[in-house]
């Protein structure tokens, strides 16, 4: 109880602390409005004002049509080039997409003779090349029945697809980078300000000054890790409601209280690692390159940038034990598909353990380097 | 550069200098005599840096005018000429120093500074090497010099260059007696030889002032008194007597009674017995032995990094004892005992209070801490007592130093311990709020019976003990009251007994002026490729002897490049996913094989319901969910339409439009099959072949790994050039910069060279990880490519020097950076999307970036196949950012201190 009492003194001391430290703070705003903003609205991983062109050496009614299919935001307005070009623009990086209709293509499709259309696709631009190929077979294919049921050469399908996207039935990349962005933005900030924190005491000589008290390395540890975490909860639900919901117009399916006890979870494996992190370094620079070679690796492979499926299999397995893949996954569950707890606790209970694991580990690290310092 | 006899060296009129809100500097005015030793004294805080920082051109001058060596200091092109001929020794023992660099490799680098050649940097080093008594630790590293020491080694790089005007800001602070006694005769000598030299020294011991030919007393940025030491004594017994008379005529300082300690104290409280401490093979603590009484002031006399601070841990419990045994009351102190610590009051050696809280919040905060039942009136008594009242909601940080101390004090003894321990409580405090100081302490030893055991290089208070020990290189070497010392020394002050023992320890090196040969001299104006190049040298020495920044540039881009990737694969196979077939017959099991035997698909136990295969959608188990409707196989037999319901998991879009585009081409694949079975179908309308140029198989790899190093090689050497610069700035060595003849750009570019070499390497080792680990062959000609990476690394690191030209701490630096580089080039560049698919902005902003240029370049050469003719314009366009980046640094780098 007396423990309890002196944890909650030490850390309300780290909340006025940080509010003096005007760097941290315009860190932690950058981080919760102006940072997931840019990248919710900035890159777009599905296709997007894709640059294409049309070779056309039919110039008929039906290509003409076809050229007329593709539209924003998609795709940029169709630029029709000389035939045999396409390789060179695209070698230049003006087209990521170049379609070659050949000569007589419109009367060879009425005679039934299955003319071939060539599309040209630049597939060093990984994300747009895939998606794009798809989105382009399909506009030619669609187009081109159009025409055929037109001019009655059509015989339906035998079996049609129905294709349905549960969850995000716009594909709306907003929607899911905003919230991936604020998962990152949760990770960065905990870890650096907890880690800070820890740092600038040992830095400043003021942990001589409270352990010749009787303070435990394990209470000034956990002042900083509550004291951080709920920083950086607040921050988090704010940003939910004003940035998320407010500005960029995400829609939460789930329970916002069962997304910010997920968050709560992970922020201690998070301050964890800043403690951990911190006494690692010798310095706040070797502190912050740490920080830098540590949390982007956690971020790349959460699941939030690229899909976990994309993964050798061995990685698949070895970022199991990273905390942020469970908490991403948790978090797409809750926010985009209404998951309940009855289906994310088995997320819950892995960020439990590998936050309990971390911190036993950085706690007993705290206290051999508290030895080892002169 | 010498001026006429009897000129003034320095000349200062109506010089204000501010911090902030603060007044450094009020008005001053000020002439120097020529070739004395010059004196500026007063306690911390009162301008005497701020002095010599605008003297030596390290600080920009705000107002007035300083004259030094015939010219104004303001004017560049004088300040230029004359800095060959000053030379300033900062604050901070081994400030200026470089602490990755042995003794031989700083004065190296300080003549290179100087331009001088490879005969006479040996002649002039050894000199002073052997003069110093240096020379036996030529190879040791600075860092790992004691105190003496690195005072030495400071004044020999202050010497390399034989300069007219010398400045020496608080050179002997912190240094014990006997090495600043060898400081004095070694300025002394330099005097005799040379006479000539102008030499300015601040100090804030009192005792020194004695030395000095003409003293110049300051209070609060202004000019207390000039003149002879004799005439500031006058009748005063000591120059601290007179010194203080002149800053407060109203009420002369009441001398410091300490009334005789009672009898009551013949217990021991602290005993230390064989007290070792040991840090790998170096000894703090050697065998300490001593015993203090109850009420007893016990004063640990010694220079810095003697073994007093580590002493005192061992007593709080801090630091566990190597060998021997501390005891608190008979009982043994335990590292892990922290009930016992309640008897104890610790203030440790820096300011160590929270400065972001204010007074009130630091005494609240101690007293929660110890759990205080009667806390807000034992704050108020404490208030009371220490006169902290009248700055009880000011924050600690701007409290004036002697008031933080009285801080510090009253929180060190808010829960009334028996025993306090003090590391040098009053360093850089001045004399009165020193006294102030000592008079609680007496109070609390003799009125509360409070056992204090304090440290200190002030041999004055040392005097005011009842009894001292005087420590040395982890020893004690004496110990008594101060009166037995001096008799059994047979002096009669308390420093000369100090310096006696020392002596007795440790015959000192005898010091002389450096000789150097007149023949081997060869004074010309140095080169900036010789400048630069020191600078270049430094750096890849220091660089290399830090193990954090090394593995940060090599093994983070390689683990960087392992994660990205492995991790950014975006060729997404064996995706789960599940069936409801609610037809059950060999055409829907035919259609259903059909995305079993793909390898972008694994199945899952079938469902049996819709709502199940929402729920396994829901958890994440299952990517994709697969309907088969009831008639499915007789409509099929029919020749009638039917539809079979796909339900993706479009949570992530990239991945909901992957498996989209999979099924419709298995779907397809289905079609196709049964027609071609059943021969009843014509050929389709029309085929389209998609083709994938560069990349047939269309694997994310050959399009990633040659992408990556466009952000690896920005993020990281960015990043450490930053470092580079800010880390200069943060330790103090950028006064160097400031008051040698270095341009600016000799320093950015100096800097610069090793970052470009390591970066470049980086690129070496990326390639070869792009080519033998991932399999994506070279397909283009390597040269382009190599030219084009080296202008692109040239480019970021001055893009990092530019940055940390407009950063303050290296954690900024670091963060800045990293944002800086990042974001442009994740969203401009072309990396993650295309740049003809960017808008408008985005595109400008793109082509005003180099990663674009050298993403373009680098795929072009890897994947496309291009050569020199195709990346020719990249290789020109990376070429322009090297040069405009430096240029930018170059222009937003302070020459001077603010």
């Amino acid at each position: 109880m007396r423990r309890a009492q002196l944890i909650f003194w030490l850390g309300l001391k780290e909340m006025t602390s940080l509010r003096r430290d005007w760097v941290m703070m315009a860190l932690l705003v950058y981080s919760f409005t102006l940072a997931p903003i840019m990248e919710a609205t900035g890159v777009s991983t599905s296709v997007n004002n894709a640059s294409i062109a049309f070779s056309d050496e039919d110039n008929s009614p039906l290509s003409r049509s076809l050229a007329a299919a593709f539209l924003l935001p998609e795709f940029q307005p169709v630029v029709q080039i000389e035939p045999g070009t396409g390789g060179e623009q695209m070698d230049a990086g003006r087209f990521l997409f170049v379609v070659s209709v050949p000569p007589g293509f419109e009367e060879d499709v009425r005679v039934g003779r299955g003319p071939e259309i060539q599309v040209l696709i630049d597939a060093t631009a990984m994300e747009q090349a895939g998606i794009g190929s798809n989105y382009i077979t399909s506009i030619l294919n669609t187009e081109i029945q159009r025409f055929a049921r037109g001019a009655d050469l059509i015989d339906r399908e035998p079996v049609g697809l129905v294709l349905h996207s549960a969850f995000n039935p716009n594909r709306d990349t907003v929607q899911f980078t905003g919230i991936v962005s604020i998962i990152g933005q949760i990770m960065w900030l905990t870890t650096i300000l907890t880690g800070a924190a820890m740092i600038r005491e040992r830095e400043h000589g003021t942990v001589e000054h409270l352990l010749a008290m009787p303070i435990a390395p394990f209470d000034i540890a956990a002042a900083k890790i509550w004291a951080n975490a709920a920083v950086v909860l607040v921050a988090a639900g704010l940003a939910l409601a004003f940035v998320l919901e407010g500005f960029l117009g995400v829609t939460i399916a789930g329970s916002k209280a069962l997304f910010l006890a997920a968050t709560a979870l992970f922020l201690f494996t998070a301050t964890a690692l800043g403690v951990f992190l911190a006494t690692l370094a010798r310095s706040m620079a070797q502190f912050a390159l740490l920080v830098m070679l540590m949390v982007l690796p956690m971020l790349m492979l959460s699941g939030g940038e690229t899909p976990i499926e994309g993964q050798p299999e061995w990685l698949q397995v070895a970022t199991l034990i990273l905390p942020s893949r469970h908490f991403t996954a948790s978090s797409q569950a809750i926010v985009f598909k209404g998951a309940g707890l009855e289906t994310v606790w088995p997320e819950f209970v892995w960020i439990a353990l590998l936050g309990i694991a971390l911190l036993a580990v950085s706690l007993l690290m705290f206290r051999r380097s508290i030895a080892q310092d002169r | 550069m010498t001026l006429g006899a009897g000129a003034h060296p320095i000349r200062i009129k109506d010089v204000t200098h501010r911090y902030g809100k603060r007044t450094a500097l009020d008005a001053l005015t000020l002439d120097l005599p020529p070739g004395q030793l010059v004196g500026l004294i007063g306690p911390d805080g009162v301008g005497k840096s701020t002095l010599l920082g605008l003297v030596t051109g390290a600080k920009a001058l705000q107002t007035g005018a300083i004259d030094v060596l015939g010219g104004s200091i303001g004017n560049p092109t004088h300040r230029r000429k004359v800095c060959p001929a000053i030379a300033f020794m900062p604050q901070g023992l081994g400030r200026n120093l470089y602490a990755e660099l042995s003794v031989r490799e700083n004065l190296e680098f300080f003549s290179r500074l100087f331009g001088q050649g490879p005969v006479e940097r040996d002649v002039r080093i050894a000199a002073l090497l052997s003069a110093t008594g240096l020379a036996p630790f030529a190879d040791r590293l600075m860092g790992r010099l004691s105190g003496g020491m690195k005072q030495k080694l400071g004044l020999c790089c202050a010497l390399i260059h034989d300069p007219d005007l010398l400045v020496l800001d608080e050179p002997t602070t912190g240094v014990d007696p006997l090495s600043r006694r060898q400081f004095w005769a070694l300025i002394a000598a330099i005097r005799a030889q040379r006479p000539g030299i102008s030499v300015l020294v601040s100090t804030a011991y009192m005792e020194e002032a004695e030395r000095f030919d003409w003293i110049v007393a300051m209070d609060s940025g202004r000019v207390l008194f000039e003149g002879t030491a004799g005439e500031l004594k006058g009748d005063a017994e000591s120059l601290e007597t007179a010194y203080r008379r002149l800053r407060d005529t109203e009420a002369p300082g009441q001398s410091l009674t300490i009334p005789p300690r009672g009898e009551d104290g013949s217990v021991p409280v602290i005993v230390a017995r064989g007290l070792t401490r040991r840090f790998g093979q170096f000894t703090a603590v050697d065998a300490v032995d001593f015993a203090i009484h109850k009420g007893e002031i016990f004063g640990f006399l010694g220079s810095n990094g003697c073994g007093k601070s580590t002493t005192m841990k061992m007593l709080t419990g801090l630091l566990p004892a190597s060998v021997g045994d501390a005891q608190f009351f008979g009982k043994s102190v335990d590292v892990r005992d922290r009930e016992s610590r309640r008897n104890i009051g610790y203030m440790s050696q820096a300011f160590s209070l929270y400065g972001e809280l204010t007074v009130r919040q630091n005494l609240r905060l101690h007293a929660r801490i110890f759990k205080l039942a009667d806390r807000e009136t034992r704050i108020a008594e404490l208030a009371e007592r220490f006169g902290l009242e009248d700055h009880f909601d000011m924050l600690a940080d701007s409290l004036p130093l002697g008031i933080k101390q009285r801080l510090s004090l009253a929180v060190a003894v808010i829960h009334r311990p028996q025993v306090l321990i003090l590391d040098e409580p009053t360093s850089g405090v001045d004399p009165e709020a020193r006294d102030a100081f000592w008079a609680l302490l007496v109070e609390l030893a003799r009125k509360d019976g409070v056992t204090i055991f304090v440290s200190t290089h002030f041999m004055s208070e040392a005097e005011r003990c009842d009894r001292v020990s005087l420590m040395h290189a982890g020893k004690v070497l004496a110990e008594g009251t101060p009166a037995e010392l001096m008799t059994e020394a047979g002096v009669d002050s308390l420093e000369e007994a100090f310096i006696a023992v020392l002596e007795a320890a440790e015959r000192p090196a005898p010091v002389a002026a450096p000789d150097v040969p007149a023949e081997a001299l060869g004074i010309r104006p140095g080169g900036g490729f010789q400048r630069a190049g020191a600078y270049a040298h430094r750096e890849t020495v220091e660089v290399l002897r830090d193990p954090v920044r090394l593995a940060f540039a090599f093994i983070g881009s390689a683990l960087l490049m392992l994660v990205f990737c492995f991790g950014i694969s975006l060729d997404i196979e064996d995706l789960n996913f599940a069936v409801l077939d609610l037809s059950q017959g060999p055409e829907s099991r035919a259609y259903i094989s059909e995305i079993e035997g793909s390898r972008y698909f694994s199945p899952t136990p079938p469902l049996a319901s819709v709502e199940e295969g929402r729920r396994r959608l829901t958890e994440g188990t299952v990517s994709l969910v697969v309907e088969m409707p009831p008639d499915f196989g007789r409509k099929l037999r029919a020749g009638e339409p039917t539809e079979v319901l796909a339900t993706v998991d479009g949570a992530f879009p990239f991945k909901g439009e992957t498996v989209e585009g999979y099924v419709s081409g298995l779907h397809q694949t289905f079609l196709d099959v049964m027609a071609r079975e059943s021969g009843a179908r014509t050929p389709p309308l029309a085929r389209i072949e998609p083709r994938f140029r560069y990349n047939q198989n269309f694997e994310s790899i050959a399009a990633m790994a040659p992408g990556m190093p466009a952000i690896l090689l920005i993020m990281l050497p960015a990043i450490l050039a930053a470092v580079s610069v800010a880390r200069e700035r943060e330790l103090g060595s950028v006064t160097n910069f400031y008051v040698t003849p270095t341009t600016r750009l000799e320093f950015l570019m100096g800097k610069q060279a090793p970052y470009i070499v390591i970066a470049f390497a980086n690129f070496l080792l990326l390639s070869a990880m792009t080519i033998f680990l991932f399999g994506v062959p070279l397909k283009g000609d390597p040269l382009p490519l190599a030219v084009g990476a080296l202008l692109y690394v040239w480019a970021t690191t001055s893009y990092g020097l530019w940055i940390a030209t407009m950063t303050s701490s290296q954690v900024a630096a670091v963060f800045a950076t990293a944002i800086a580089s990042i974001v442009p080039t994740l969203q401009f560049s072309g990396l993650l999307q295309p740049v003809s698919t960017l808008d408008g902005a985005a595109q400008v902003i793109g082509s005003l970036w180099p990663s674009s240029y050298f993403l373009h370049l680098s795929v072009g050469a890897f994947t496309k196949g291009l050569g020199w003719l195709a990346l020719m314009p990249d290789i020109v366009a990376l070429a322009c950012f090297g040069p405009v980046f430096t240029l930018l640094a170059a222009l937003s780098l302070r020459a001077q201190e603010r």
